[in-house]
């Protein structure tokens, strides 16, 4: 394959930014942490595609996953909200001002456990936002407890197996109707950067759930979550490459193995199958790869399910042009004239 | 004889006049349509000019169960619940025996006519009315012969009391928003009964109404509609909420009148965005995130909601965002009594969240919910605070008569928000630092254009830039600030409203739906010479006033509807000087609070005294 599209290397993006323009602050989480690699992707890529920072917000739960909006993008606002809870804050903050993108940062502990149920609701609403799960199967922050992720039989600390089944949070997603859902690794930073940027393009909630190990409590070579297992065992789905609006498309593929996911934005995502002969646009096939690869002990990545047409709840809500939380008082207060008909509605 | 039963006795020979003073209970069975009818008497009387309150006791129950619903007029405005009825519609098999002997004395009962009872009090009068016969024959469907068999009862009574028929139409047009068909069936039943009724039975009751001179300006409303409205003309842009009784209406009240009011007349666009959340958790959240964005937000529930919402509150509290919670009260937890009334979350509200914080909380009374409604936006993005607002059932769901709604007279205050011009002036600024000395700093939206706009919001551990600090001085020094935030908050809340009597020795504090009540057992104690003053709280933090009010009173009554005395134990603790000067009159049975518990107390304790 030869993509005519590769990176130009000039030291700002078309908004004139530099990438030092999407730096957080100096990461805390321990070094080789997969969240790290997760916020380095995401830096690169609101870079490339020229994201004005201001325009974008970012939300997170709580865990170390969740500290990470800190560490990326300064420019834009960011709220570090409650364990579980940051898909209603990010709701009602995207409702107020559908104008902004977002990027929601969260845990396996966080989505899966704890906030379970708001992220399923979420997905439901399929509310405006990339919503990345750093997914490491242990709560990294409180000290290494099993999340709900860790596989059967996993030991962690001395005497402690998890003796219950994990949920896939992929899966999860998909009943709960989302409209884009892909599974990552932090050790394959291609593949993640491609994902990611395609879930900005993507118009719904993008679950992009990453495998991201924690060093410190889970990185047993045996166990699925680790760097180790990782490397080994990643079998992609496709190879990705992501074309956005602007870009000219010129890409040789053979004939007959490419699939284009177009979304709302212009921009495209090219698949190219590699072995398995998956389609992303079906939600049945979504549901079968994912058992499969459970039964086989696989761990397929790639883009998993895709609807980049299904609306989105700011479609759906009847919301006009200008956001909610630019409304003038002439706007949100009625007039005087209006209060003396409903007196009378009253008397 | 009760003191507040003010009620003649009536004579076999020369029966006394009662007019425009007294109470109807009507017993029914929750389901069976009385509401409409309930609510016809009840606005019939209010177009006559008479003072008047309507107050359903519904159990937790969609069909079946026993309901009552009482309509107290009186000509001199006093309007609390009563302890006792003079008139009974008794339609209810299941209760009647009870109800009958509930009644005052001389009292009336007006019954369905198949309904066979033991007329157990010869000091009643008994009216019969062949309700069912009446719908049958109104041409009505049978599925709706239930329902209109109701306007029976309406049309005997406006026989009974003399209620004008044509308000009784006007009533009836209202309810059904004009649907003629709908209003000539049920108006048919009223006139069929009433006709009845004129030529069958003989009025041997003293019981009469008759039109007063209409005072201007005064509506007839329940209090969740009153705070739907007053959001909406205080702006409220977006509200996420979960549905629960008593608060229900509420949001239904935004989500009737939004579309009405906050849709662009050139656009058509909507201004305003309502979700029902999958639980008060989420409905809070969304609240939150919609308020940190800078709309104008809002949440409504009851105290389990509340409970849940407990956690995004601390974080409102500490991370600073505005947001509106309405808290219309009920009783305690699950099941049992959800549909009965309570002031019981007052200390949970004002403390609400977890480390330390005391919360901003509005306390209307039944005039108040529309005005405190706008009001509590521009106190939350003031104080960039969650403001609570405590309702109650009786408050919320009741009709109250009320002054009109007054248009708000101070322009939106959005509080302290810079703008990206303001930041290329500024250069920059510092999102918790106190620059004005009243604890509150300046914010920014996401969306701020300005490269130095942004900063991160986290609940504790951030310094004046809201960055990340564990340092034990910059955390105090945030306490300190948040300490003087709220001294500004005592600045800027409703100040309490305070009646004097002269010669009076008594003070009496309370707040909310139980006003009348006190009203009314001033108005007794007073002519039984025990004059009082009456401070009616309105927010807290307390303004020192009330501190001057206790000090006035060598004994100071503090009532309030819930069994813990907890507005008690706020005053203990922010008046702890005065404490000695202080009795909790609490009390909490589920049903609104009548004068006849304040005046027992009060001339209780003044027996004790001799
Ligand atoms: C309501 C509440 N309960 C518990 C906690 C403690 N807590 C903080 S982080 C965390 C788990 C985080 O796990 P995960 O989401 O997987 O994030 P990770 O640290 O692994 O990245 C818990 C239980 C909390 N902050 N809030
Ligand atoms: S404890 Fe684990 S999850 Fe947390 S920062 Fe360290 S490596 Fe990452
Ligand atoms: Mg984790």
């Amino acid at each position: 394959m030869t993509v005519a599209t590769a990176p130009k290397k000039a030291t700002t993006n078309l908004i004139g930014l530099e990438k030092s323009d999407y730096r957080g602050l100096e990461t805390t989480l321990c070094q080789g942490c997969g969240h790290n690699s997760i916020v380095s992707q995401i830096v690169a890529v609101c870079f490339e595609l020229s994201i004005p920072p201001e325009q974008l917000i970012k939300v997170s739960g709580i865990g170390c996953s969740s500290k990470a909006p800190a560490y990326f993008m300064n420019r834009a606002h960011g709220f570090n909200g409650l364990h579980g809870r940051m898909p209603s804050a990010a709701t009602g903050a995207i409702l107020a001002n559908h104008s902004m993108r977002a990027i929601g940062m969260s845990g396996d502990g966080d989505t899966a456990n704890i906030g379970m149920g708001q992220f399923k609701h979420m997905v439901r609403r399929n509310v405006p936002m990339v919503y990345i799960v750093a997914n490491n199967g242990v709560y990294g922050l409180t000290k290494g407890q099993f999340s709900a992720t860790a596989e059967q039989g996993l030991e962690l600390k001395k005497g402690l197996q998890n003796k219950l089944p994990p949920i896939d949070i992929c899966l999860e997603a998909l009943i709960g109707g989302a409209s884009f859902v892909a599974r990552s690794f932090a050790g394959d930073p291609r593949q993640l950067s491609t994902l990611l940027k395609a879930a900005l393009a993507h118009k719904g909630t993008a679950v992009l759930d990453v495998i991201s190990p924690c060093v410190i409590f889970n990185n047993k070579d045996e166990s699925p979550k680790s760097y180790a297992w990782g490397r080994e065992h990643e079998e992609p789905l496709h190879d990705l490459t992501y074309v956005p609006e602007r870009d000219e498309i010129v890409i040789s593929y053979e004939p007959g193995e490419i699939t284009s996911v177009a979304f709302a934005d212009g921009s495209s995502l090219r698949l190219k199958k590699i072995e398995v002969d998956h389609d992303p646009t079906s939600r049945l096939a979504a549901l079968t790869l994912i058992e499969e690869s459970r039964t086989q002990g696989t761990f397929v990545t790639g883009l998993i399910y895709v609807n980049p047409t299904q609306p989105t709840f700011v479609e759906i809500s009847g919301l006009g042009t200008t956001p909610l939380a630019r409304l003038t008082p002439a706007q949100m207060r009625p007039t005087e004239e209006t209060l003396r008909d409903i007196n009378a509605r009253f008397a | 004889m009760s003191v507040q039963s003010r009620l003649a006795v009536v004579e076999k020979s020369g029966v006394t006049r009662k007019v425009n003073d007294f109470s109807i209970v009507v017993a029914t069975v929750n389901g069976s349509g009385s509401q409409t009818a309930n609510g016809v008497i009840l606005r019939s009387l209010f177009a006559m000019g008479i003072p008047v309150s309507g107050k359903n006791l519904f159990p937790s129950n969609i069909q079946g169960l026993a309901t009552w619903f009482t309509i107290r007029a009186n000509a001199a405005g006093f309007v609390a619940r009563t302890d006792q009825s003079e008139i009974l519609i008794a339609m209810n098999r299941t209760t009647v025996i009870e109800d009958l002997k509930g009644l005052a004395e001389g009292g009336v009962c007006l019954y369905a006519d198949d309904m066979a009872f033991e007329k157990s009090r010869g000091d009643v009068h008994y009216y019969a009315i062949p309700a069912t016969r009446l719908a049958r024959e109104s041409g009505a469907e049978a599925s709706l012969r239930p329902y209109v068999a109701n306007m029976a009862y309406v049309g005997g009574l406006a026989w009974l009391l003399g209620i004008e028929l044509s308000e009784v139409e006007s009533a009836l047009a209202a309810h059904f928003r004009g649907k003629a068909k709908a209003v000539a069936l049920n108006f048919g039943v009223v006139q069929a009964a009433h006709k009845h009724a004129a030529e069958n039975l003989t009025k041997t009751d003293g019981f009469r109404v008759e039109r007063m001179p209409a005072e201007a300006g005064m509506i007839l409303v329940d209090g969740n509609t009153a705070a739907a409205l007053g959001a909406i003309y205080g702006g409220v842009s977006f509200a996420a909420w979960y549905p629960i009784t008593p608060a229900s209406s509420l949001a239904e009240g935004l989500q009737d009148y939004l579309p009405q009011l906050r849709r662009d007349p050139t656009t058509g666009e909507n201004h305003f965005l309502m979700v029902q959340a999958e639980d008060e958790l989420g409905a809070l959240g969304m609240a939150v995130g919609a308020g940190w964005m800078g709309a104008r937000s809002m949440t409504s529930t009851s105290g389990p909601g509340l409970s849940l919402m407990a956690e995004f509150s601390g974080l409102a509290h500490y991370a600073e965002v505005p947001v509106v919670i309405w808290d219309v009260q009920r009783m305690g937890p699950s099941t049992g009594l959800p549909t009965r009334v309570s002031q019981g979350d007052l200390l949970f509200a004002h403390f609400i969240g977890h480390g330390d914080g005391r919360q901003v909380v509005l306390l209307p009374g039944p005039n108040e919910c529309f005005e405190f409604g706008w009001r509590a936006f521009d106190l939350a993005e003031r104080l960039q605070a969650p403001i609570f607002v405590l309702s109650d059932l009786d408050l919320g769901m009741n009709l109250w008569r009320v002054p009109s709604f007054r248009y708000p007279d101070q322009p939106m205050d959005r509080g302290k928000v810079l703008s990206a011009e303001d930041l290329a002036r500024l250069g920059g600024f510092a999102r918790y630092k106190d620059v004005d000395g009243d604890g509150i700093g300046w914010r920014t939206l996401p969306g701020n254009s300005h490269p130095r706009s942004a900063y991160f919001t986290r609940g504790t551990g951030h310094d004046e830039n809201a960055a990340y600090s564990e340092d034990p001085q910059v955390w105090e020094a945030n306490m300190a600030r948040l300490a003087r935030k709220y001294q500004t908050a005592k600045g800027l809340v409703p100040s309490p409203v305070v009646e004097h009597m002269s010669g009076s020795r008594i003070g009496l504090v309370g707040f909310g739906s139980t006003d009348p009540a006190i009203q009314e057992a001033r108005h007794i104690l007073a002519q039984g010479g025990l004059p009082s003053d009456y401070l009616r709280l309105r927010a807290i933090p307390f303004a020192d006033e009330v501190g001057r009010f206790l000090a006035e009173h060598p004994v100071n009554w503090v009532v309030e509807l819930n069994s813990d005395g907890q507005m008690h134990s706020l005053l203990k603790i922010y008046f702890a000087e005065h404490a000695g000067r202080m009795r909790s009159l609490a009390h909490n049975d589920g049903l609104p609070l009548t004068a006849r518990r304040v005046v027992q107390a009060v001339r209780d304790e003044k027996e004790e005294e001799r």
